[in-house]
């Protein structure tokens, strides 16, 4: 076993400035093995190719193939690397198309993440805009030198253009295609030169995505749509708790139904293995499994929220600390105070966790919309002794993700293997988990408890801060502990809270990390900052209110420092017509406008909310103006659509999601429990970019976390409530 | 054996009659258009179209629909409705993960088909059976009312 740790580039140094946060993964086996010449995707691919680099391929055929390292789950990834690639080679956009990499961490690691080859934290076009920009050059590059030697003119005389190379002075002109074997021939130049940003020609610029299309005509490919020979569909039956496995079970219903072929227990439960998905699912609801809950996690969401509130009383281990908060206390003319409760969220990805499998002579072969390709991998090979390049990851589409494909324990993959391994790799398997079986797996978005006081000094001047955190930690047992724990603080549980861009001279942030909770849990879209934002954000508000400030205007005050906030802010409110008044509602009905502002990967967004609260209590949201800062905009379109999406996703959780345990048990199964946003529930959304030079960071995630703060402090302002646990509870809002 | 009538051509499929459509389409018959999200017609990512009216394909036995026309996401564009719908979708690029999408078409084309200038809140009406985890909901009405405009 080898260990390999803190390798790398930071993947996180938006978290703490520029401290050198360094992520390392810790690997078994030697990680040289990972890499191998193995070939990209499986489109069809030109006899005749040119391959500069492990990015790109254009074939004779005049088409320009972009390898995508990172997985496309929604968020414009394929799009957005073709881009940048595309920008540098002069690229005819119309011939792009991209493929998905294979799993080989040598060639395709994120460069953030050191080693370790895979998707999430909004890293993807950060990590990537010098890779790919000089993999486009590159290719560039060899295209010209192999034409000025045909053509037998000098390089500096020739131009290309939306790929056609071409010599003025003497007319020769060339497809990329026509040059392809002729480029595959010269030598890959050490240095490239990459254009000036005021040359872009796509990026920035309305590149169209390039899965629309197969994804409006049911083409597009999708891990569940996956379908080998002799394959068989496994449904499984896991345990109603986490921690329990399997005592007894008896098959003999299940084994009479048509369409079964097997039945095997697995440490994750017992598996019906059929020729279709119906027969496996009446195979699986016809066991018959006795449980071993010995084990078993059997506290409720109340006893977890009941022994959070009392760890809360005590203090925590320290995440930040600036001066002196319990002078500024002692000292305060004014004391406000706050409590908050989050619940478990579920990702919910409309695709539910699936992976196809088969095991031949010289491998295993995967199947997957692969978000952590170098963990499952290891993971896989660990579990089916195999070298890991002996494991070969086909990444496909993902119907959604939110985190939850990344699964720092590679669960569902590894589940699928132990269902190859004990059918004894006789035929291919597509694992599928239900709605349900999805729903109850748990790693989710651990449950949270936070306390905030400010003190005030007689003018009003905020002049101390406590912030107290209670939760899981996501990243306690995962292949990044050992970088993401410092001094006993899981740096994602207190992102957001530890690093406030507030000038508050006396503040001092803790957090207490339960162990004996044993809910799995993961990131969530935005992580840390999917609950931080919304109690440090509306507290803020109601220390506006307590010192009779503006909520803008103290915000603005105190980020004097911070002018990549500051700049959002101001474009939202101006925007959004803040300091206007809002037109009234219908008779009965309270509006109120409400602000957000927050940084996380590395990307500031600031949101507007403006909603209407009914005589019931039951608040509509009407409008969004978002404003944001996420470095060079390489697909504005995108930029916009990540942002409305994550407005929808962000307020699903704020109104209906909540994921709840009685005695042990996950309470909700399927969308009537856990209801996602529907259409007649999404507010208008505005979009705005601020015009920037900086190498671009992440929009995934930043969308989300100012939309549940913006909303409850419009609600604030409309109903004079505020609301201190999520769900909202619109009952409390009556009037 | 039952036959269904996919797409205009006539498919016998010897499964289940309780099977659901959902898996007749999608394991025997091989058109994996038509997504798996929930299994109780809560999310309307299975949306196809029985004799034109559309259904949660998750919840329809296929004794229910022997006989009857089905059409799914594969065959959309022969109608002009179904054209439409899918230009618009590419022209605003609605999709993000775009696994919901084909049931999202599948309920506009429906609208469209009875409904050709619908206004917001006709699209909430016939949309809200169908669920976006990416949220897509701003430019899918918005690309309801763009088809609209190109079939006016």
């Amino acid at each position: 076993m080898t260990t390999i740790e803190n390798l790398s580039l930071s993947r996180r140094r938006f978290l703490q400035g520029s401290a050198g946060l360094t992520l390392g993964f810790m690997l078994p086996g030697a990680l040289a093995a990972v890499a191998g010449p193995g070939k990209a995707g499986s489109g069809t691919i030109s006899p005749v190719h040119f391959e500069p680099n492990a990015f790109l391929r254009i074939g004779a055929d005049n088409f320009v193939t972009v390898i995508s390292k990172h997985l496309e789950m929604g968020q414009g990834t394929y799009t957005g690397l073709a881009t940048i690639l595309a920008e540098e080679l002069d690229a005819d956009w119309q011939t792009v198309r991209i493929e998905g990499a294979p799993a080989d961490a040598k060639r395709y690691n994120n460069l953030f993440w050191g080693p370790a080859q895979g998707t999430g934290g909004s890293t993807a076009m950060a990590n990537s805009w010098e890779q790919m920009r000089k993999a486009g050059a590159a290719g560039r590059a060899m295209l010209v030198a192999a034409a000025a030697r045909k053509w037998k003119v000098p390089a500096s005389e020739i131009a290309v253009h939306a790929g056609v190379v071409s010599h003025a002075a003497s007319g020769h002109k060339a497809s990329f295609g026509q040059l392809a074997e002729l480029a595959a021939a010269e030598t890959v130049p050490d240095k490239v030169a990459l254009k000036d940003p005021k040359d872009f020609k796509l990026i920035g610029k309305q590149a169209k995505r390039k899965d629309t299309a197969d994804k409006v005509n049911g083409k597009a490919v999708f891990t569940q749509d996956i379908h080998l020979a002799d394959m068989l569909v496994a449904v499984v039956a896991h345990p109603p708790r986490f921690g329990a496995t399997v005592k007894t079970f008896n098959a003999s219903a299940a084994k009479t139904i048509k369409g079964v072929v097997d039945v095997v227990k697995i440490p994750q439960g017992v598996a019906v293995l059929a020729t279709d998905t119906w027969s496996a699912k009446k195979g699986r609801d016809a066991l018959s499994v006795t449980w071993d809950e010995s084990a078993a996690f059997t506290l409720g969401s109340d006893e977890i929220f009941a022994r959070y509130k009392e760890l809360a009383k005590t203090p925590g281990q320290v995440a930040a600390k600036t001066g002196n908060a319990d002078q500024a206390f002692a000292q305060a003319a004014k004391v406000v105070s706050a409590s908050y409760d989050f619940p478990y969220l579920a990702h919910a990805a409309m695709e539910p966790m699936n992976c196809v499998m088969r095991l031949n002579a010289d491998g295993l072969e995967v199947w997957n919309g692969e978000q952590l390709h170098t963990g499952d991998q290891y993971a896989l090979a660990a579990l089916l002794g195999l070298k890991p390049e002996q494991v070969n990851i086909h990444m496909l589409y993902a119907g959604g993700s939110f985190g939850r494909r990344a699964c720092k324990d590679s669960d569902y993959v590894l589940e699928a293997a132990q269902i190859v391994k004990a059918s004894g790799g006789k035929a291919p398997i597509k694992l599928v988990w239900l709605r349900e079986d999805d729903m109850r797996a748990g790693y989710y978005r651990p449950l949270f408890h936070h306390t905030l006081e400010a003190a005030l000094d007689a003018g009003g001047k905020l002049t101390g801060w406590r912030h107290r955190l209670v939760g899981q930690s996501i990243m306690l047992g995962s292949p990044f502990e050992k970088v993401m724990i410092k001094d006993g603080v899981d740096v994602v549980s207190v992102e957001g809270a530890a690093n406030l861009p507030y000038a508050i001279p006396n503040l001092t942030v803790d957090l207490h990390t339960p162990t004996d909770i044993k809910v799995p849990v993961l990131w969530w879209r935005s992580v840390g900052s999917s609950h931080t934002a919304y109690s440090t954000e509306t507290f803020l508000d109601q220390v506006a209110a307590a010192a009779g400030k503006d909520p803008v205007a103290l915000r603005l005050e105190l980020l004097a420092d911070h002018p990549r906030h500051a700049g959002v802010l101001k474009l939202a409110a101006a925007k959004a017509d803040w300091g206007k008044p809002l037109a009234p509602g219908k008779a009965g009905e309270r509006r109120g406008r409400g602000v957000a502002v927050h940084e996380s990967f590395n990307t500031c967004v600031a949101q507007v909310a403006e909603v209407t609260v009914a005589k019931d209590g039951s608040v509509k949201v009407d409008r969004i103006v978002c404003a944001v800062d996420c470095g060079t905009a390489i697909n504005p379109d995108n930029i916009r659509s990540q942002v409305e999406g994550a407005v929808g996703f962000a307020l699903s959780a704020a109104l209906h999601g909540e994921i709840t345990l009685k005695e042990g048990r996950v309470e909700q199964g399927n969308f009537d429990g856990y209801p996602p946003l529907r259409i007649n529930e999404m507010p208008k959304v505005e979009v705005h970019i601020v015009p920037s030079s900086a190498a671009p960071t992440g929009i995934g995630e930043p969308g989300v976390p100012p939309l549940a703060p913006a909303v409850a402090n419009a609600i604030a302002a409309a109903s004079g409530k505020r609301l201190m646990r999520l769900p909202f509870n619109s009952a409390t809002l009556a009037a | 054996m039952i036959k269904l009538n996919v797409n205009g051509k006539t498919r016998q499929v010897d499964i289940a009659p309780d099977t659901p459509l959902l898996w007749a389409l999608r394991d025997t018959l091989q058109l994996t258009g038509t997504k798996y999200g929930c299994g109780q017609a809560l999310c309307g990512a299975c949306t196809v179209h029985v004799d034109g009216t559309p259904m949660r394909s998750c919840s329809v036995p296929i004794s229910a629909v022997a006989g009857r026309k089905v059409t799914t996401i594969e065959a959309v564009d022969t109608q002009r409705v179904g054209k439409a719908v899918q230009e618009a979708w590419r022209k605003l690029d609605v999709v993000q993960c775009g696994y919901c999408q084909s049931g999202q078409v599948m309920s506009a084309v429906a609208l469209l088909s009875k409904n050709r200038k619908p206004s917001d809140a006709d699209i909430d009406n016939a949309m809200s059976g169908n669920l976006c985890r990416c949220a897509t909901y701003v430019r899918i009405r918005a690309a309801i009312h763009e088809a609209a405009k190109a079939l006016a």
